[in-house]
């Protein structure tokens, strides 16, 4: 079967915060009806809306079904969700779109990861039996494998550094990153450690967040977009969920996705990647096989503004719009998700 | 752990705090009750008032809903159930009522209770009222309410509201 050409045709996002007095769905109404006045669409035009949010972060089951009331479900509408990031909802469109019953697609997520001690939350999902009844905390997991890459020579702590401070300078550019910062690389390094090698800038600052893509098919696409980012590959790798079964010092899921999705077949002009500890954005740019001239995260990336949930889609809005502003040609957008890398989707995206 | 009977077992008590924001909306309400008032919520668009006000927006339009609007306090029974089954931790007395009440000048229903009256008394159309609990013991909630109970009106025709309940 032939794959339909599906692009990515307008992107929202609201500013990063923290402790946020909203509800989500407050937060998420406005973002919407601005993604849809942008696209110069209607509600109406929406063949299918895809969620991604945990209910894990706000503490209740079943929030994500009050997110519905943030899109209005009247007359009904054709929607899903999925408990991962916004990402993995996107890839969900992608394929609705695919099987040809849809053309338009809005995709939307939503984190306040600033709600509760997001450590704590995000242990809660590793194995049940073995792992988390050690609570071993998310920072500490990632300080695990930032040793183990630096014993085995995979990275330095000066490389480490030089990602965060290239992140915190991008940041000043960008309304919805949250920490900002223009410190060099030996200032960083003379800063002490919060949970050794890992010091407070290697790891991502978490805030609330929320963000919207609209994807299109074929001329519909063209109709909506003066520059849509198409979406020329799209794949999704898992490594085991035992943390003692993996090499902690290389990424084999992102390097199959970033395979699958076509990376390496012509130059990539940006990537934003899904990385919430620097170390893991070196290890992502080996396993996904970057090279030297492809511009990293000119976003900041998840270091500067992790929404959880949001992050990974916040990724391909910004690539995309790397796109429609013509400043590239061919980018990639990445999504992370689980400890230590476990969850690695890539995407390839081009202008025509 | 324990391996008594040849089995290990794992207790893992798991407990995260949360801040949990109820946001704008839900905040005007909630003070609504702290000082003995019902306040809901209009939809700028179509209108239609919200108590409580939900998530702080109108499903059907996807507005953010805007100006107070204090409703009730009597309202009208829309539906009912009669709770006959006993389960673990309960409070109130069997056969007790639980029922959907539309507060006076709100087009959506909220549940509670049902009491002095018998519940074969209780009907779809009844008019209600509620009865306070003591003001030391109230707080952001709905259970500032102890009951409602008939007012002795005559019924309300149910079914020609133009309303969303």
């Amino acid at each position: 079967m032939a794959l339909r050409d599906i692009a990515i045709v307008g992107t929202a996002q609201r500013p990063s915060e923290v402790n946020s007095t909203f509800t989500s769905v407050e937060i998420l109404l406005p973002v919407i009806q601005q993604l849809l006045d942008k696209v110069g669409i209607e509600r109406s035009d929406i063949g299918f809306w895809c969620h991604g949010s945990c209910d894990y972060m706000s503490g209740q089951p079943f929030s994500f079904v009050a997110a519905v009331d943030a899109i209005g479900a009247w007359p009904p509408i054709v929607e899903s969700h999925v408990e991962a990031d916004g990402a993995l909802a996107l890839y969900e469109a992608w394929v609705k779109i695919q099987t040809g019953e849809v053309d338009v697609a809005l995709v939307f997520s939503n984190g306040k990861t600033t709600s509760g001690p997001i450590d704590q939350i995000l242990s809660l999902q590793t194995d049940p039996y073995m792992v988390a009844p050690l609570k071993p905390g998310f920072d500490a997991l990632a300080a695990l494998q930032a040793r183990a890459c630096l014993d085995a020579g995979v990275v330095t702590e000066r490389q480490m550094a030089e990602v965060a401070s290239r992140s915190r300078r991008d940041a000043n550019n960008n309304a919805i990153a949250f920490t900002k910062g223009n410190e060099s690389v030996e200032e960083l390094l003379a800063m002490p450690y919060t949970m050794n090698p890992l010091r407070a800038h290697d790891c991502a600052t978490p805030v609330d967040g929320c963000n919207a893509v609209v994807l299109a098919a074929g001329d519909i696409a063209r109709r909506l977009a003066e520059r849509p980012a198409w979406i020329r590959g799209i794949d999704h790798r898992i490594d085991t969920q035992r943390l003692g079964a993996r090499s902690m010092i290389e990424s084999s899921s992102a390097a199959i996705a970033a395979q699958k999705a076509g990376v390496g077949n012509d130059r990539i002009d940006v990537a934003e990647i899904h990385a919430p500890y620097t170390h893991q954005e070196l290890l992502l740019r080996n396993a996904m096989g970057l090279s030297e001239s492809t511009h990293i995260n000119p976003s900041g990336g998840a270091l500067v503004a992790n929404p959880l949930m949001a992050a990974g889609l916040a990724r391909f809005a910004e690539a995309a719009e790397s796109i429609f502003a013509g400043s590239a040609d061919r980018v990639l957008a990445h999504c992370t998700s689980g400890p230590m890398l476990q969850q690695n989707l890539v995407c390839v995206m081009e202008g025509e | 752990m324990s391996e008594a009977d040849g089995l290990v077992r794992l207790r893992q008590p798991i407990g995260v705090t949360y801040n949990w924001s109820a946001g704008p909306n839900a905040t005007s309400h909630l003070a609504g009750l702290m000082s003995g008032k019902f306040v809901g919520k209009r939809c700028p668009s179509c209108a239609l008032v919200y108590f409580p006000p939900r998530n702080g927006v109108c499903p059907k339009c996807a507005k953010i809903l805007a100006g107070d609007v204090e409703v009730g306090p009597k309202g009208t029974i829309t539906t009912f159930c009669i709770v006959n089954v006993p389960f673990l931790g309960q409070k109130i007395k069997l056969p007790y009522v639980a029922a959907q009440i539309l507060l006076d000048g709100a087009d959506i229903s909220m549940q509670h209770l049902i009491q002095e009256c018998e519940a074969e008394d209780v009907r779809i159309g009844m008019r209600v009222e509620p009865v306070w609990k003591d003001k030391s013991e109230w707080g952001p909630s709905l259970e500032n309410i102890q009951h409602f109970r008939p007012t002795g009106e005559p019924d309300r025709v149910m079914g020609s509201e133009s309303g969303a309940s």
